[in-house]
């Protein structure tokens, strides 16, 4: 399928542009994913402690029952995506390549919601404290990838004013089309998820920043916000990190995040779209995020789709009900090719930042060894953060961690521009994660 | 808690694990250096054009040197041979390009294996060597045979090169006879400018045709964009500019631009040898600097130094100086300024 791209001229310096792949899944809408068996809830979901489950072996719990809490305030809940039985708490394998606590339940096939559940189509006459509580209650975290607590990037200090909030549609990350699809089917809820956010932040400028080549979806979204003063569709060009927070901001409103620093430093909010359609539902209608949009793509399954898809699904299940492997399938990656981590089993469950599930053919799996960094820069020229990663890289590499540090490591945020262009095929963002690990470790001895 | 995590393994195909990005760019070493070889091609077929049968020879047995030294110091000191990433295939083209079509044969073989084994290989190949590999043994034999490195050929646009006439090089002529001789070979500044451009004057084999070099930097340029102007632009510029300046016989303002920027080896070596990515500075702005140092040390040379031509020293003494260039001008990272503006 052609993709057709306007023109769009916003954008940051640097970056690169890895084939795209969407048009496996763009033009399909998000079936319904079947309800799963045996469901599993990860205490862990989050940027954050652990939750502690709120839930014993042998209960009968519902769809929306809140069973697992967490302690501190940079926590959010989780909840039982259908009704059913617990019947294991114990560590299971996380996309995030470590076993969780996590809560097993097995399904009742009866798919019934917890009662008690709050409707309130009144909403804007609520205050920021109430609908913050709302969205914390409902476990809402960034939906992006990230997985941060909304609610606490909805709770800046009083020194930090903020003015506008952006919503991140422009999914730069190659193959994954969740956040397209949800543009198409749910424009009005983002809108109104939008007008949520920035209700409770008290500002009165809102943008979504969509990259171009998605017209369909920029389209959808003016159509969403026509008529919602302050709320502006933005196209931004088509480049990855374009999605990166930092990227995004300087394309939307031109600002600048300081290095180190945060976006509620120079007044900005980022959420993603996904995140946007959650906080609507939250409020309006009281109900948890116990599901989302993930993408299951790739060449490594036979039917590539859109599902929407309960938290605590097995991937085992999503890519069977994409018609399975093909038999050269060789790598599963939660997320997208860029930034998604490889999984060495299905057994793990969706959770609130699986965006995608790509399965990539053996023949699309880079196995080739690296070689010497002949200095070509084209890792400074692709970096989107400005470093030098040839020259992080080759310190790293003789385990100067500090001097890598003094070559501003830290401003790193492993989008793997720098690795995808290197013609040398040097493993930047993998020594950049133990470099991190290593430097953080000698800070706490 | 264990035993619920390993009931829950079943028979699944075998994963590849590894850290991302999963998608890579087609681009690699070898692609870079074969490119570079295919963008110098058609400076070659015009140095074969005018300089006859020996230029197949000499850029034959360049080439074939520079492979069997990196082929075999690889083995010798048992590493694995790399020689089809064609970086040892490039250094032995660029000797031949840098020798006038009169040496004997030998010369570019010893040249090829000083640039491989010495300034190469010994320095722990590809990617660790302080100097480019083929201006260093383009300098090795400059010394070590004088006589033969500085004799010319006319071009004899024959394939045989059997009535090959010695002469001086343009830039050679201006040095030791000054413009009027200069003037007495090409009649005058057009008619000079026109054979520096299509390249029919004596000088090294890949260096005299201007018009076939600049077709195959647009190519890296602008078309498969391995090389950004920075470097080249600002290196042609300098000599350009300091020899209008101080390189004419009435004062100031009195040089020929035009011409030091045709002659010698200014184009191929700017365009083709100072861009060496391991032997120059990596962040844009240093390789600024470098061009604008090299360049001034390239005109410096010309009018005051002892040697005609000066790109070969500039670039080498550059080359040093591409280490401090890139420790002490640091690429502006994204939000740093804004930090000190908030404190």
């Amino acid at each position: 399928m052609e993709v057709t791209t306007i023109k769009a001229q916003a954008t940051f310096s640097g970056g690169v542009h890895p084939a795209y792949n969407k048009e496996l899944t763009a033009h399909k809408p998000a079936v319904t994913a079947a309800l799963p068996t045996r469901i599993i809830i990860p205490l862990s979901q989050h940027i954050g402690a652990p939750d502690k489950p709120l839930v014993v072996i042998g209960q009968e719990v519902k769809k929306g029952e809140k069973v697992g809490e967490g302690t501190g305030f940079v926590s959010a809940p989780v909840h039982a995506s259908t009704s059913g039985k617990v019947t294991a708490i114990g560590n299971f394998p996380h996309p995030l390549g470590m076993d969780v606590a996590s809560v097993v339940i097995e399904s009742d096939g009866k798919d019934e919601w917890v009662s008690g559940l709050k409707e309130t189509p009144d909403y804007a006459m609520l205050s920021p404290d109430e609908l913050k509580k709302m969205v914390s209650e409902a476990g809402i975290v960034g939906m992006g990838g990230a997985t941060f607590p909304t609610h606490v990037k909805l709770s800046p200090p009083k020194e930090k004013p903020i003015d506008a909030v952006v919503l991140n549609g422009a999914e730069c990350e190659p193959y994954l089309t969740a956040d397209h699809r949800i543009m198409l089917e749910r424009p009005t809820e983002i809108v109104e998820g939008l007008k949520i956010l920035m209700q409770i932040l008290g500002v009165k400028k809102g943008y979504i920043g969509i990259e171009a080549n998605k017209p369909d979806a920029i389209e959808a979204m003016q159509k969403a916000v026509a008529g919602s003063p302050g709320i502006a569709v933005l196209p931004v060009k088509v480049k990855y990190p374009q999605g990166a927070e930092k990227m995004l901001i300087k394309a939307v409103v031109n600002r600048t995040v300081p290095a180190g620093g945060l976006p509620m430093d120079i007044g900005v909010v980022v959420q993603n779209v996904g995140t946007a359609e959650a906080v609507y539902n939250a409020v309006r209608f009281g109900r948890p995020l116990i599901e989302r949009y993930v993408t299951v793509t790739g060449r490594g399954v036979k039917e590539p789709k859109n599902f929407i898809a309960r938290i605590g699904t097995p991937y085992s299940q999503l890519v069977e009900e994409a018609g399975g492997f093909t038999d050269s399938a060789a790598k599963v990656i939660s997320g997208g090719p860029m930034m998604g981590i490889s999984q060495y089993s299905l057994d793990v469950p969706v959770i609130k930042g699986t965006s995608g599930i790509l399965v990539l053919p053996l023949a699309e799996v880079s196995v080739k060894p690296y070689g010497p960094c002949i200095r070509c820069a084209r890792c400074i020229d692709a970096c989107p953060m400005k470093l030098q990663p040839s020259v992080i890289g080759l310190f790293i590499e003789k385990e100067r961690y500090e001097d890598a540090k003094d070559y501003n490591l830290l401003d790193c945020f492993e989008c793997g521009s720098c690795t995808f262009v290197c013609p040398a095929n040097r493993p930047m963002v993998q020594w950049v994660k133990k470099a991190k690990k290593e430097l953080a470790k000698k800070k706490s001895q | 808690m264990e035993g619920a995590v390993k009931e829950q393994q079943q028979a699944q195909p075998q994963l590849i694990v590894s850290v991302g990005p999963h998608m890579r760019s087609s681009e690699s070493t070898a692609t870079i250096m074969w490119t570079v070889s295919g963008a110098l091609m058609p400076a070659a077929l015009m140095g074969v054009y005018y300089f006859g049968f020996r230029a197949v020879a000499i850029i034959l047995v360049s080439i074939v040197t520079a492979i069997l030294s990196e082929a075999l110091t690889q083995m010798a000191l048992r590493k694995p041979v790399t020689v089809s990433d064609g970086s040892a295939f490039l250094t032995g083209l660029l000797i031949a390009l840098n020798v006038p079509s009169s040496v004997p044969l030998y010369i570019p073989a010893v040249g090829s294996f000083v640039a491989i084994v010495i300034t190469k290989q010994l320095f722990g190949g590809l990617g660790f060597n302080i100097f480019n590999p083929a201006l260093i043994g383009r300098a090795f034999i400059l010394i070590s045979f004088p006589k033969q490195m500085t004799t010319y050929y006319k071009p004899v646009m024959n394939v045989t090169g059997m009535d090959a006439v010695t002469t001086a090089t343009p830039l050679g002529l201006l040095k030791e006879d000054g413009l009027a001789a200069l003037l007495e070979v090409f009649h005058t500044k057009a008619e000079l400018y026109q054979h520096l451009f299509v390249g029919n004057r004596a000088g090294s084999l890949g260096e005299t045709s201007i018009a076939a070099l600049l077709l195959g930097a647009f190519f890296l340029l602008f078309i498969k964009r391995y090389i950004t102007w920075h470097i080249p632009i600002s290196f042609i510029a300098t000599v350009g500019l300091l020899t209008w300046l101080f390189g004419g016989t009435e004062g100031l303002l009195s040089g020929d631009a035009i011409f030091h920027m045709l002659s010698g080896g200014l184009i191929l070596g700017a365009f083709f040898m100072a861009t060496d990515y391991v032997t120059g500075p990596s962040v844009r702005s240093a390789q600024v600097i470098f061009g604008i140092c090299a360049g001034a040390l390239t005109a410096l040379i010309r009018l005051k130094g002892g040697y005609p031509e000066g790109v070969m020293f500039a670039i080498l003494l550059m080359n040093c100086f591409a280490p401090l260039l890139d420790r002490r001008v640091r690429s502006r990272v994204f939000g740093k300024i804004a930090v000190k503006e908030l404190k």
